[in-house]
């Protein structure tokens, strides 16, 4: 046998464990959910039958569900949008920073360490009408933010952009430090004034990363699920209520396993969808920049 | 020049302990007696209090479910490494037929839905009878961990010189003796922000702990929180320490493991 033959076999046996492992814990589920998904299983009810894409059918003209995919959309674009933003701020102000650099990074990976179920709680506390630290910053007002229907899902959004701003502006701060010196002397020799090097020298720079950010951060978003469940619950009247809350709800409160499972799939035909549209996008621009 | 740096230097540090706020308020409210909760415009409890700590700790599941979360973070972290390691020396070195579509599959594992999976994996659980046990958490949890142990060590394999490599292998050493020996203390620091990845995820994953525990023998710290009881008010006190006990892993690594933690996180992201 040769020397690449051995390697092959080698590989083969190295990878074998964890390859079952992935096929048992994550392909088979994905594939068994498709199947799922076109039953309808009530167990409670002894029902168990072949329905076809009943579910999907159903979905489609489901107004609830098309409230789901409204708020998982916007909840996605707004939270992502304002991350990115931040995320970049947060790396500019830090990139000159000397001093207390390892306090600084404890401060910022605090929020994105922490269990999404503490952020949750937290937040429910921090808005709280009468004793919540929100209202009282705002002038002892008694703004009720998780049950006022047009305030929750911005209330929301802020929770989530405090968990995951940080991971943003760790990504974009890494990349901020391995810009040389040398780059920002040139742009000064030229004559760049702080906004042209930020525009011009900068940012052009940071774009790879912002994407991979972009795309990470969408991902995550798209598959929410613990905060909103846990701070609002989907409420006050769904107003909150994701995809994937949505999903939970059909899955393990009404016990409609075939349902639950049709919007799992909606939610993974999204993610695909969204990293498929990005992979394509990317490709253009990498060859077109 | 230097006076100015050094304003600039505390006005970060200043504005990202402002960023941090909620969850230093969320320790300030776990020190203040019940008595004192309504109070906003007190900043330090007047009469600091451990009562809602030993509350938490004496009358409510939090012992029993951090140390299920201790186990669960545990045993996942070690199953995915040792099924991990293996892979990605594989994945990143060896001539396994089909590498290419092996890992894009890996990497489209990271971006599965748990919401997608939960469904199905439930049923099956359930049906092994593994229904309240760590091993169902154990199982389930590898399925996000496995694929993020084989993608960012994979990477790290790549940066040793296959030199190093092909010298061991000329002294005659099989692949797996190169591993061990060779290629293992190399990527140690690697294995290290890993690990420390994994441990975290799997700490405050809630999905999962939600969908598949039922009682204490496997009630993990988020699902404690979140289904943490009030009878006829809610209990903010207590929430707030048992939000701090659920924190202590997240505090520790950010504080004490920083550097690894960074590393992990980078890692992935910034390598072409």
């Amino acid at each position: 046998m040769t020397r690449r033959q051995l390697d092959a076999r080698a590989g083969v046996a190295l990878l074998a464990p964890a390859l079952a492992a992935l096929a048992a814990l994550a392909a088979w589920p994905g594939v068994w959910v498709l199947w799922l998904s076109l039953q309808k299983r009530i167990p409670i009810f002894g029902i168990d039958r072949f329905v076809g894409v009943a579910h999907y059918a159903f979905l489609g003209g489901d107004a609830r569900f098309w409230n789901a995919v409204r708020v998982t959309l916007v909840f996605t674009v707004v939270s992502v949008a304002l991350e990115l933003v931040l995320g970049v701020a947060v790396a500019l102000g830090l990139q000159r920073q000397h001093r207390g650099r390892r306090l600084t990074m404890a401060l910022l990976l605090l929020p994105w360490a922490l269990p999404s179920v503490v952020v949750g709680r937290t937040f429910e506390w921090l808005y709280h009408p009468s004793a919540g630290l929100v209202n009282f910053i705002l002038g002892a007002r008694a703004i009720n933010w998780l049950g006022e229907p047009a305030l929750t899902l911005p209330a929301l959004i802020v929770a989530d952009v405090w968990r995951t701003m940080p991971f943003v502006a760790l990504l974009c701060y890494a990349r901020v430090l391995t810009i040389p010196a040398a780059v920002y002397e040139a742009a000064r020799v030229d004559g760049a004034g702080r906004l042209a090097t930020l525009r011009d020298v900068t940012l052009p720079l940071l774009r790879r990363v912002l994407l991979i950010a972009l795309l990470f951060r969408t991902l995550d978003a798209l598959r929410a699920f613990d905060l909103m469940f846990v701070l609002t619950g989907g409420g006050p009247a769904n107003t909150t209520e994701t995809l994937t809350v949505y999903a939970y709800r059909s899955l393990f409160q009404t016990l409609q396993l075939g349902l639950g499972a049709a919007i799992g799939v909606v939610v993974f035909a999204l993610v695909m969808l969204v990293a498929w549209a990005y992979l394509r996008a990317v490709g253009r621009t990498e060859v077109t920049a | 020049m230097r006076p100015a740096g050094r304003l600039r230097d505390a006005v970060v540090i200043a504005l990202l302990g402002l960023w941090a706020l909620p969850f230093f308020w969320q320790a300030l409210t776990s020190l203040k007696p019940d008595t004192e909760l309504m109070d906003v415009e007190r900043l330090l409890a007047a009469a600091p209090t451990l009562a809602h700590y030993r509350a938490v700790l004496e009358r409510s599941v939090m012992p029993a479910a951090l140390l299920n979360s201790a186990g669960v973070a545990a045993l996942t972290t070690v199953l995915a490494l040792v099924l991990g390691v293996p892979g990605a020396y594989a994945l990143a070195r060896l001539p396994v037929p089909g590498k290419n579509a092996l890992l894009l599959g890996v990497v489209a594992c990271t971006a599965f839905p748990q919401i997608t999976t939960v469904g199905p994996l439930f049923v099956a659980l359930r049906a092994l009878g593994l229904r309240d046990t760590w091993t169902a958490l154990v199982l389930a949890d590898a399925s996000f961990a496995l694929p993020l142990v084989l993608w960012l060590l994979a990477g790290f394999v790549r940066e040793i010189p296959v030199d190093v490599e092909e010298a061991a292998a000329l002294d005659g050493a099989g692949r797996l003796r190169v591993l061990v020996g060779v290629v293992l203390p190399l990527i140690a620091p690697g294995v290290v922000s890993a690990a420390l990845l994994v441990f975290l995820m799997s700490w405050n994953e809630f999905l999962f702990a939600f969908t598949f525990t039922a009682t204490e023998a496997s009630r993990t710290v988020p699902v404690a929180l979140a289904l943490f009881p009030g009878i006829f008010e809610v209990p903010w006190g207590d929430i707030a320490a048992a939000s701090m006990l659920a924190s202590l892993p997240p505090i520790v690594i950010v504080i004490a493991l920083q550097r690894w933690l960074v590393r992990g996180l980078t890692a992935g992201a910034l390598r072409e």
